[in-house]
């Protein structure tokens, strides 16, 4: 049996988060009414004309200068021509010899803790084509053009990745990117962003690449994973069995968790792009450039290696905090509060709220504990106010919209008992209970000590402060 | 009905006829002699009167504008807000846009009146208006012959004194052949001078809007209307728009004329030759100074031509599929059958032939060979013109190789039908402005002079041709209406 290698390209449509269309005013909010935002441009009716969102220009110049990549000084959009019925103008308006976004790359974090540079071929602007509903209809089809004109960048991979776990590293860490710069939304159930896995295998060793086929508008990292690995055994399979991998276009299901032919080669379409004649070439200075750099945020990478080496969080934690915005943004609002507890809310934030918010279902943006809720949570257990323990019975009342730390931990008593005096109280009472425990722990059995905290934990209802008690509890069984 | 747009204002502002009087004058005529010219698709008897109404109050309170009730007809590639656009095709005959052409706009907004929709060849693709779905237009000067075209309605309607002007596009001489072949001054502008938005594209790299009228002066009272930065198209351009009227009165003296050779070779009909001949002493009797130029590149107009525009119409006409509007067959089985059957019914012949010759032209592996190739020698062709441009102020010849052929002559040779644009493509390839002005007759047909501007030289342009206008009478002549 001989080994393969499998061999990955992604192609990854951004849907740029812009208010109007690329090429019309009409609005590109999801989920309208069918038909009620496409203009007559967006319809391809005689005689209207494109003319070009300004912004997203601005916004493929983001992601190129973030992935250090080329901008092309001047780019043309480019006719690319099929009938379909959701492609209101018979083209679609693209780039094609000269994208926006030239070659750049991009750093992935592997399960071993390596890190693997992916290429990036290029970025290019194009309007997105309309949905055609089959489902609604009996015999026939419906078209909504709404999201017929929404901007696209299409960023392009080399064939770098090796595995389906590379790939989708890859597509998180494009995801990401997309998000910190405000260029997309990264809405994939709304296909705000979408993958084309171009998969082939050839021989370990072998140079030349296998024949790719292409599967489709995959819309969830997990389906990722799947699509490519399905696709990789079931060209391994088809070429020892003494077959050859067609270069198609296949279609992920989900549902049987397997990838079907959508068309052949011989069947594509020849796309007679050409440029297109109503627009103009658009023209990138360098000032442009500059200007574009300068204005964005700081970026994942940039990011997580300041959370290791100015706050000293782990590199784990650091790469999971910087994993999307929003979990940044949360985290650095909370560090904003106590910024010296950056490790106590990195483990607040990756442990309990992400457990939570993973059960509920819901983005960190949603969560019912705010930043600042937490912090003052985390603050508490700081002061000796509560100990950890009882912080996560606080923390589970706050996420049931019990109020803030503090009112919970007044309104159910559960302040740290920190005085001697107090304390002492619940250990005597202990002792004198349990004069058995008394002598094995006199006769040298040192194990019997975690049984007489336990106790005094309880009767405490946990609030004794467990230091306290320890310290105390020697001196009294001495 | 010979009334210049100049007259008709002045006509309008004294007071000695209304607009309703001189629009209900020309519906008449139209009336009358429309079911043998054949030069209109829609008359829009009832939006014109009603327009014509509103601009006598607007005369009566002393608010009128320059075009303020004068009546107007527009070729029917412009799109017009609730009536009818067909494009001269069956494909649109059902057509009524929601939006009014950027032009229109302009005209709506100095409140003139549309008359009705011109005929045209369909899709504007063609030499002599028999391509139209809504049947051939008659030249005025004799109907047995063609008017020229694509904007044979437009040019046909104003010789014929069925408007006193009208609107036209020309992507490779539409507005110009036409105009020569009935007699009447028509000016292409820069392209990029005038905004594209809601005219139907043809070859968008190459179409431009443009007035026909009898006289230069009445060009330039149009074109300025219609001239300007459009934000609506991407390809007009930010640049003032010179007074035009104003410019009108410059006399010609020491002006560079340049003749190009190739313009007067091999091809050319010896009776236009003599005509073209004697307009070009005119302008010497003016004080021009007359130079003979090359512009060597000529000969690959049509070829180069044929290939960019086709390659551009194919992708532009692939709207047309039966989906949202326009033609759709009767029960299609299924989508191929909607797109083949509705697009077979909706076009004609030549539009169906141009499609297939641009679809080969971008088609994989033959690209590189014909559009890029095309593009390429498009750059030499407007190099030949931006040498020719060092040495004169304007470049001068025939508009067409030939007077006005007999309806059918051509129909079966598209390559000839296509020679017809031989002098007037290469300005469509370079970008460059230019007019045709009635110069003379030959064989009792008028004979067209072509006017070749630099870039955005319109007002040079339509003073050249006014001043030969001066002192010619070649455009106040008028057929014989039966």
């Amino acid at each position: 049996m001989a080994a393969w290698e499998t061999v990955i390209g992604l192609e990854i449509h951004a849907q740029l988060a812009t208010k109007s269309k690329i090429f019309s005013a009409a609005s590109t909010a999801f989920g309208s009414e069918p038909n009620t935002q496409a203009c007559a441009v967006d319809l391809g009716f005689p005689g209207v004309l494109p003319v070009l969102n300004a912004e997203v220009v601005n916004m493929a110049i983001k992601f190129g200068v973030a992935i250090d990549a080329k901008i092309t000084p001047v780019s043309v959009f480019a006719r690319k021509n099929y009938f379909y019925p959701d492609l209101p103008k018979g083209y679609q308006i693209s780039q094609f010899e000269l994208p926006i976004v030239g070659q750049g790359d991009l750093s992935i974090s592997l399960e071993d803790g390596q890190s693997k540079i992916v290429g990036v071929t290029r970025a290019h602007l194009e309007e997105d084509a309309g949905k055609s509903l089959h489902e609604e209809f009996t015999d026939q089809t419906g078209i909504d053009l709404n999201r017929a004109g929404t901007p696209l960048l299409e960023i392009v991979s080399e064939p770098d990745m090796r595995s389906a776990k590379e790939a989708v590293a890859y597509a998180r860490k494009i995801h990401t990117l997309v998000q910190y710069l405000e260029i997309c939304d990264g809405n994939m159930q709304e296909g705000s962003f979408r993958c084309d896995a171009n998969v082939s295998v050839r021989p370990m060793g072998e140079e030349k690449l296998g024949t790719r086929a292409e599967i489709k508008n995959i819309n969830s990292f997990r389906f990722l994973e799947r699509a490519i690995n399905f696709e990789v055994e079931r060209q391994i399979d088809l070429i020892e069995d003494g077959g050859k991998v067609a270069q198609e276009t296949r279609l992920y299901d989900s549902d049987k968790d397997e990838t079907r032919s959508m068309r052949s080669k011989e069947e594509a379409n020849d796309y007679r792009y050409f440029p297109d004649p109503d627009l103009l070439p658009v023209a990138v200075t360098d000032d442009d450039i500059e200007r574009i750099r300068a204005s964005l945020p700081e970026l994942p990478e940039q990011k997580r290696q300041r959370y290791i080496s100015d706050l000293g969080l782990s590199d784990y934690n650091a790469e999971l905090l910087t994993g999307s915005r929003d979990i940044a943004d949360y985290f650095e609002q909370a560090l904003a509060k106590a910024p010296t507890l950056s490790s106590q809310i990195a483990n607040w934030i990756l442990g309990n709220l992400t457990g939570a918010l993973n059960k509920a279902d819901l983005d960190i943006k949603d969560s019912p504990i705010s930043a600042v809720m937490l912090i003052e949570l985390i603050d508490r257990i700081a002061d000796n106010t509560i100990s950890g323990k009882i912080a996560k019975q606080v923390f589970d009342a706050m996420w049931q919209g019990e109020g803030s730390a503090d009112a919970i931990i007044e309104a159910q008593g559960l302040k740290q008992i920190t005085d001697s005096g107090a304390i002492e109280a619940i250990i005597d009472e202990v002792i004198a209970a349990n004069p058995d425990q008394v002598e094995q722990f006199r006769a040298g059995k040192e194990k019997v000590l975690g049984f007489f905290v336990g106790q005094i934990m309880k009767q405490s209802k946990g609030k004794a402060n467990p230091g306290k008690v320890n310290q105390l509890l020697r001196d009294k069984l001495k | 009905m010979n009334k210049t747009i100049s007259q008709i204002q002045q006509g309008l502002a004294k007071k000695e006829f209304s607009s309703v009087e001189i629009t209900q004058d020309y519906l008449t005529a139209i009336k009358q002699h429309n079911p043998a010219i054949n030069c209109y698709i829609s008359v829009t008897e009832d939006l014109a009167l009603q327009q014509a109404k509103a601009a006598d109050q607007r005369i009566a309170s002393g608010n009128a504008q320059a075009l303020t009730g004068v009546p107007l007809a527009h070729k029917d590639v412009f799109c017009t807000d609730g009536v009818k656009t067909s494009c001269g095709s069956k494909m649109l005959d059902n057509f009524v846009a929601p939006y009014d052409a950027t032009i229109i706009e302009n005209f709506k907004a100095e409140d003139s009146v549309m008359l009705g929709k011109t005929n045209m060849d369909e899709f504007a693709m063609g030499s002599s208006n028999e391509n139209s779905y809504y049947g051939i237009v008659a030249n005025p000067w004799d109907n047995e012959r063609v008017p020229g075209g694509s904007s044979g309605g437009s040019a046909a309607a104003v010789a014929a004194g069925l408007a006193p002007a009208a609107t036209g596009t020309d992507t490779g001489g539409s507005i110009r052949q036409p105009a020569a072949l009935c007699g009447v001054t028509g000016i292409k502008p820069t392209y990029g001078r005038v905004s594209r938005y809601g005219m139907i594209a043809f070859g968008s790299s190459l179409d431009q809007g443009g007035p026909f009228a009898r006289t230069a002066e009445d060009c330039a009272i149009l074109l300025q209307t219609m001239a300007g930065f459009d934000q609506r198209d991407s390809t007009s351009i930010v640049q003032p728009v010179p007074d035009y009227s104003t410019s009108l009165g410059n006399n010609i003296k020491g002006l560079k004329i340049g003749l190009p050779k190739e313009y007067f070779a091999e091809g050319l009909d010896a009776g236009v030759a003599s005509v073209i001949e004697s307009a070009i002493d005119e302008y010497r009797k003016l004080g021009a100074e007359i130079i003979e130029i090359s512009l060597p590149n000529t000969k690959f107009s049509i070829p180069v031509y044929y290939v960019v525009a086709l390659a551009e119409c194919s992708s532009n006409l692939s709207r047309f599929d039966g989906v949202r509007f326009g033609h759709r067959c009767d029960s299609p089985v299924d989508l191929e059958d909607l797109y083949k059957r509705s697009r077979a019914e909706g076009f004609g012949e030549e539009v169906k032939r141009r499609i297939m010759l641009g679809t080969y032209a971008l088609s994989a592996g033959y690209y590189d060979a014909y559009y890029l190739k095309a593009q390429q020698i498009r750059r030499l062709i407007k190099q030949d013109f931006e040498q020719a441009f060092k040495k004169v102020d304007v470049i001068a010849g025939p508009t067409t190789p030939e007077v006005a052929f007999k309806l059918g002559d051509k129909t079966d040779d598209p390559v000839s039908m296509y020679l017809q644009d031989i002098y007037t493509i290469s300005l469509n390839l370079a970008g460059l402005p230019g007019m045709s002005i009635p110069a003379g007759f030959s064989q009792g047909l008028p004979v067209g002079l072509q006017l070749i501007g630099n870039y955005f030289d319109e007002a040079r342009l339509l003073n050249t041709a006014h001043q030969f206008q001066l002192s010619s009478d070649w455009h106040i002549q008028t057929p014989e209406m039966k």
